[in-house]
């Protein structure tokens, strides 16, 4: 019994973690669109390059930090979760 | 013209040495220390030891270590840029040392305005500190930004700049610029107040942490790939995970390199920005000339 609840809680703890990441869709169309818009403006006009990639670069930092939060609580729905949740099991059982 | 003392060149050795000294240090403590894995082992900084402290016991992490690695590591670097300074140049590294200070002065008036103009060393520091850090993992050590502390320190010291300035209008203003634009909006600003750190803290740690667990998973799965195709050659040639060369150093160019100096540049742009629109400069020279009138009537 002790061996399934801890399967059922590894198993729902990686689980969590890749639907976590679904958030990860997010950032990458926006991502992808900024760079798109980037490309086309430098496209139109060379000359201002260098600030079109810097201020390219500043709103794909900012658009990734959705995709960053879904990153952290994968990483610590791996990484923590498991022997937090496993501990409580086994203290509750005493 | 040519032609240096010895004494000069001496200083310029100790100090390139004293400068490669704690990088040498840092990966024999590395190699002494670390324990060997067994597959992938993606585990947080180490624990050296524990200092004992009042209220809870300190410990003294790889993290800090390779901090205190960097900083000793750029001090003696910046000293050797420095030495030797002349009104004309005579030394590369002057017009390299040159360069790098007009670059960061102008990013910084560029982003800032002229009331910022004291911040380009410490954007300069920040940016060198974070880039460095995260270069760490070329030689096989600990990146102290892949670590949430380390960083979240950083991100809570650009968060009391960021208020610091903001109170430069006075404790009145500040509070009423959370009321804005319509008063129940006041928790939504608070929630934005705070999260300005957190995301920062997010954004650097994220990226480089999830760099590293990339490249061992890679890293592992190109090992068994190997096992499972080349396993059958003979004797040790088998046991040689050949497929492991090459595309690791590729990511490695991506995730270390090109993410880690990246991620630098952001960390310090969002600073200059976050200071520079969180003060507010009207209101500051309203209350400056304010002031004066009133020391003018007095």
């Amino acid at each position: 019994m002790l061996e399934l609840a801890i399967g059922i809680i590894l198993g729902s703890c990686a689980l969590g973690a890749g639907m976590a990441m679904i958030a990860g869709i997010g950032p990458g169309i926006g991502e992808g669109n900024a760079v798109a818009k980037a490309c086309e403006a430098i496209g139109r006009q060379p000359e201002s390059k260098g600030p079109v990639t810097t201020t390219m670069l500043m709103g794909c930092a900012i658009a990734e930090t959705t995709g960053l939060y879904a990153l952290v609580i994968a990483i610590l729905l791996i990484f923590l979760a498991p022997n937090l949740l496993v501990n409580i099991l086994l203290n509750a059982i005493g | 013209m040519n032609k240096k003392s010895r004494l000069f060149r001496l200083v310029d050795v100790l100090l390139l040495s004293l400068a490669a000294a704690p990088l040498v240090g840092g990966v024999v403590l590395q190699v002494l220390t670390k324990p060997p894995s067994q597959g992938i082992s993606i585990s947080g900084a180490r624990i050296h030891f524990t200092l004992p402290a009042p209220l809870q016991a300190l410990p003294i992490t790889e993290a800090q270590i390779n901090s205190w690695i960097v900083i000793v590591s750029l001090f003696f670097l910046c000293l050797y840029m420095t030495h030797g300074l002349a009104v004309r140049p005579e030394t590369k590294r002057q017009v390299i040392a040159e360069w790098l200070i007009e670059q960061t002065e102008s990013l910084v008036a560029n982003n800032m305005g002229p009331y910022f103009k004291g911040f380009a060393p410490f954007v300069a520091a920040i940016m060198g500190l974070s880039a460095v850090s995260s270069l760490l993992t070329l030689l096989g050590m600990y990146p102290p930004t892949s670590d949430l502390n380390v960083v979240g320190g950083w991100a809570l010291l650009v968060f009391f700049l960021i208020t610091y300035y903001k109170l430069k209008a006075g404790p009145l203003y500040y509070l009423k610029s959370f009321a804005e634009p319509v008063a129940f909006l006041t928790p939504l600003n608070v929630i934005g107040e705070i999260a300005t750190p957190v995301s920062m803290a997010f954004r650097h740690y994220g990226n480089i942490l999830s760099g590293s667990v990339i490249s061992v998973l890679v890293a592992a799965a190109l090992q068994g790939l190997s096992r499972m195709v080349l396993g059958w050659l003979p004797g040790v040639l088998g046991s040689i995970p050949f497929l492991q060369i090459g595309l690791p150093a590729v990511l490695s160019i991506y995730f270390d390199v090109f993410s880690g100096c990246l991620q630098a540049f952001i960390f310090a742009m969002l600073t200059m920005l976050y200071i520079a629109n969180g003060f507010p400069a009207d209101e500051y020279e309203k209350r400056k000339s304010h002031k004066q009138n009133k020391v003018k009537q007095a």
